[in-house]
This record gives structure tokens, sequence and C-alpha cells, in this order.
């Protein structure tokens, strides 16, 4: 990381906690900052003001999310920014100190985590898993297997399979609940860098052909970013958030990933075929915060 | 023909392997077995306690191994100190605190080794009524945790993500440990008790594909292993419990050789 060493960023946390209110006002960076309370009653799922304390020490700050059908939210954050736990929050696994959070009605939630190390002494083959808890008959399965493209694996065990086609049968697994929103955490871990593109172009068109929602998280900036309608980048509080372009330039985002970072992300941008909505967030980039002048 | 005395070992060695089975294959793939050793042996307080409190040392033992399980799931959540040394405080503490209790308790004259390594042969009609029938609900509870127990062993916050109740079915799972712990102490007694349902495991594993097939695979070995450490036992005359466990021992180390050469 190039940006600020971690104790000025820790400072500029607290700084920031402290004007938290003169510096959202003065941040541009497009997302609602006022005092506002109300859920979107249009998105999936909407948490307003979620605060999370450990002993004394903040892990959320008053943070807000809404994740609507069709769209794909990815967090971005350093590490210890609270992602996890946010994400833990939204599944319903945590109990918040502060904040609430509305589900949209019956809400079906695919949840991909990030860490699976199965134990080698608990045999279970792919289709078993996919079928644990549910009755699911064969041809489902295979349907589920072809659609995130790991049928091959079927009948194998689930300790032997590659990185990559673990994270496609916990992202089947996640499916076969037909879920209206799909949550995932890291999902490209153990993937090496050609799959990661393909498992971040696989996740697009199951929300094209679906039209779920998408909950992403990441600390991997470039191809992620480009795969996304709207970026959250979170550091116990949400710094800045909205179009993958605008968050890339934005200053809270390069202090605490670097101007590297944001140059890089303009080498991975993939072409987006289709409008963002925009819900009236986003703002155009103040000109103090494009990269040119921040060099 | 065969006596009396010998059956009797027979059909409580083979319904504890029977019941054993599943419980060990929980314990090993959530990596409990060290917790399961520890409340295992804790549970010598818990015969103290029965001489102490003039109770039936069953029950003693059932409810001193949910107590000490209990205290660890609440140590557990600390960060200051690693579970293992906590295990391994606890372990050590509580052995040394029923050994010393129990000959406190009952003189000299108790049969301190027979809690330690258990007294296969001089199982009565009562105990099998105890181990079938302790058994039969053990595994009826087994049954009906079976999926959500399987869920949680694969990943435990994908099961709760689901709906499961992750706590609700790890502390059923714990109830029936410690019943199954308080059986296995007329058998192979507390130091030996965890080894019952563990090594089985270890034993099967490299020939099975399915979590059931395991456990299946797991209660003929530990079967196997009763027939015959109780020959062993009888003809050299060894102590039964230790000649069982040996033999489950022995078993797991071919099995294990035979899957690496593989």
């Amino acid at each position: 990381m190039t940006g600020a060493s971690p104790a000025e960023a820790e400072d500029h946390a607290h700084a920031h906690y402290a004007r938290h209110q003169h510096d959202h006002e003065s941040c541009g960076c497009g997302h609602d900052h006022g005092p506002k309370k109300e859920f979107d009653t249009s998105a999936l799922i909407s948490a307003r003001g979620l605060t999370m304390m450990r002993g004394d020490r903040i892990v959320l700050d008053h943070v807000d999310v809404d994740i609507h059908p069709r769209e794909i939210v990815t967090l971005i954050g350093p590490n210890g920014s609270g992602k996890t736990t946010l994400v833990r929050a939204l599944l319903g696994l945590e109990d918040m100190t502060g904040g609430e959070i509305s589900r949209m009605e019956d809400l079906r939630i695919g949840y991909v985590p990030q860490r699976f190390d199965i134990d080698r002494t608990l045999p279970m083959t792919v289709s078993r898993f996919l079928s644990l808890g549910h009755k699911a008959p064969r041809e489902n399965l295979r349907a589920l297997l072809a659609e995130v493209g790991a049928e091959r694996c079927s009948n194998q065990q689930l300790s032997e399979i590659s990185g990559g086609e673990l994270q496609r049968v916990l992202l089947a697994r996640a499916l076969a609940a037909k879920p209206d929103l799909l949550v995932l955490d890291e999902p490209v871990r153990g993937v090496d860098y050609t799959g990661e593109a393909d498992l971040y172009a696989l996740i697009g068109q199951l929300r094209d052909q679906r039209g779920i929602g998408v909950l992403l998280v990441s600390h991997d900036l470039h191809v992620v970013m480009a795969a996304s309608d709207r970026v959250l980048c979170l550091n116990r509080h949400i710094c800045c958030s909205g179009v993958p372009e605008t968050v890339a330039q934005h200053p809270e985002y390069m202090r605490l990933f670097g101007v590297e970072a944001a140059r890089a992300f303009g080498v991975y941008r993939h072409h987006h075929d289709h409008a963002h909505g925009l819900d009236g967030r986003e703002l155009p980039v103040p000109t103090s915060a494009s990269p040119a002048e921040t060099l | 023909m065969i006596e009396p005395f010998l059956l009797r070992a027979l059909a409580a060695g083979v319904g504890l392997a029977i019941i054993a089975a599943p419980l060990g294959a929980v314990l090993v793939w959530n990596r409990m077995a060290y917790f399961g050793e520890t409340v295992a042996q804790a549970s010598l307080v818990g015969v103290a306690l029965g001489l102490l409190l003039n109770l039936d040392v069953t029950v003693s033992v059932i409810v001193t191994t949910l107590a000490v399980a209990a205290l660890l799931i609440v140590l557990g959540r600390q960060k200051l100190v690693p579970l293992d040394a906590i295990l391994g405080l606890t372990h050590h503490g509580t052995l040394a605190l029923g050994v010393i209790a129990t000959t406190l308790l009952a003189g000299p004259s108790v049969d301190l080794m027979g809690y330690l390594f258990g007294d296969v042969f001089a199982v009565t009609d009562s105990d099998l009524w105890l181990i079938y029938g302790g058994g039969a609900v053990v595994l009826a509870v087994m049954a009906w945790l079976w999926q959500p127990l399987l869920r949680v062993a694969v990943h435990e916050e994908l099961a709760s993500a689901e709906g499961v109740p992750s706590r609700w079915v790890r502390a059923g799972f714990i109830i029936v440990l410690a019943l199954t712990i308080a059986i296995a102490m007329k058998i192979v007694g507390v130091l030996l008790a965890i080894a019952f349902l563990i090594v089985p495991i270890v034993a099967a594993r490299p020939f099975a594909s399915t979590p059931e097939g395991l456990v299946v695979t797991a209660g003929i070995v530990g079967a196997a292993s009763v027939a015959l450490g109780l020959t062993l036992s009888a003809n050299a005359d060894a102590p039964g419990g230790p000649s069982i466990v040996l033999c489950m021992a022995l078993i797991a180390g071919l099995s294990l050789a035979i899957s690496a050469r593989r």
C-alpha cells in the first residue's frame, strides 16, 4: 500500500469520526450523508446506522447499505475495516450494537463464505454437499453445477477439488436455495488470475439470468470493481461509494489503497454494455479528486 | 463353553462400539477430539462427587461432564489464552482433582484403576441395560440431529446463515456425548473413553466415501477390536479395556499404512 502510513490512517479515522457531519457534507462522493433514517423500500436489504462495538473499539460506525435487485454491489476495504462483520450482520449472524436492518419480505439469501476448510476426515461428494439439508433431484443438481461450470466435479470428494472448483461448487450451493440476494465473501480465494476474471464474469451472468442482487466482498480492487455496479469503500464507516470510476478516483479510496490502485484500476476496466441505476446517489467527480491532480 | 462374564463383556463392548461410531465421527470432523478427551477425564471428578453425595455414579458423571463442557465453551470465548492451553489445563487439573478426591473419599480400597481404565469383565446385567438403553437414546438423538450436525461440521457459519440453529445442535450433541462417556467409563474407563470414539474413525476413514459409510465402517472396526481385544485379554491375562484400545490402534495404524501405499 502506498497510501497513508498506518499511524496517519488511524489519526485520520479518529478525526473523521469527530467531524463526521462536516466531512460528509464536503466529501462530495455522491451518497446521501444526511441523518436519513428511512429504509430504502425498493432494496432487497436495507441497513441504516449499523454500529458495532467490540469492547471500546468501533468495528462499524453508522454504516448504511442498500442492495437492490439486479445490482452488483462490491464492498471493499483494507483488512480489519469491518467487511466481514458487516456481511455477518446482513446475514443475521451478528448482533449489532446499534442500527437496523430491513429485509424484503421472504428474502432468501445465498451465501458463499470466505473460508471453507472441510476436514479431510469428513468424506462427502460434491453432489451430496449440494443436497445437504434439502432433497434435490439429481437432474437439478446437474443443472446447478452446469450453471456454474462445475459439472465434472459432481462425484468428486469436496476435499479433493481445486480452489476454483470449490468456489463454483459453493456458488452452486448458494444458488440451490433460489436466492434473491447472493452474498459472496472474497469469492476468488485460491483462484488463479484468469480464473478470477471468469468467476466475476459468471457472477455477472447469474445476475443477468436470475435477476438477483449481489453483494461481493473483496480486497482485490481491479477486476472486482470493473464487474460492479456500485462500490462501497469501507473503513469502519463508509468512506466513499458510487460507480467504480467515481470510487477509484475518490481521495478517500486513494488514501486507503494508494494512488497506484487508482491508476491500475483503469487498466483493468471492462466495457460495460448496460446503464447503471444511479438512484440519485452518484454525483460528478470533484475535479480536486482527479488522479492527475493528486499525482 | 464361553464364560458368561466374557459374553457380557463382548455384548457391552460391541454395544459401545456401535454407539461410539457416529459420535466419534462428529468429534473428529469438528476437531473436537481434545475437547472430548478433556470432558471425559474431568468425569472422574463426577465419580468423586457421586461418592461424596452418595449419588448414582452414572448420573453424577453425566452432570459433571456437562458442567465441564459448558465451562470449556465459556472459556473458549475469551481470547487471552488459546483453547488448547485451556483444555490442557482443565484436562490435567480435573484428572488430578478426580484422583485425589476419589482416593480421599473412598479410601485406599477404591478401585481407582477400574475408573481410569474400566473393568470390562465386571460388567453386570444392569450395566448392559444402561449400555443398550442409554445407547438407544444416544443413537436416536444422533439420528434426529444427523443432518444439522453434518451441515455444522461442513461449515458452521454457512449452516447458521442457512438457518441451522448451530448452537442448539452442538448443545444437543454435547449432551449425548456426556451420556456416552458415562457409558464408556464402565467398559474402558475415563482415560480410554475417547479413544473408543476416535480411533475407529481414523481406521475407517480411508475406506469410506460418504459420512454414513464412515460411521458404519468405524462401528465394524470398533466391534472387531472388541472381539480381538477380549480374546487377547482372556488368553494373555491382559487388562480388558486397554487390550481393546490397543487392537483399535493397531487396526488404525494398518489402515493408514495401506492407504498411504495406495
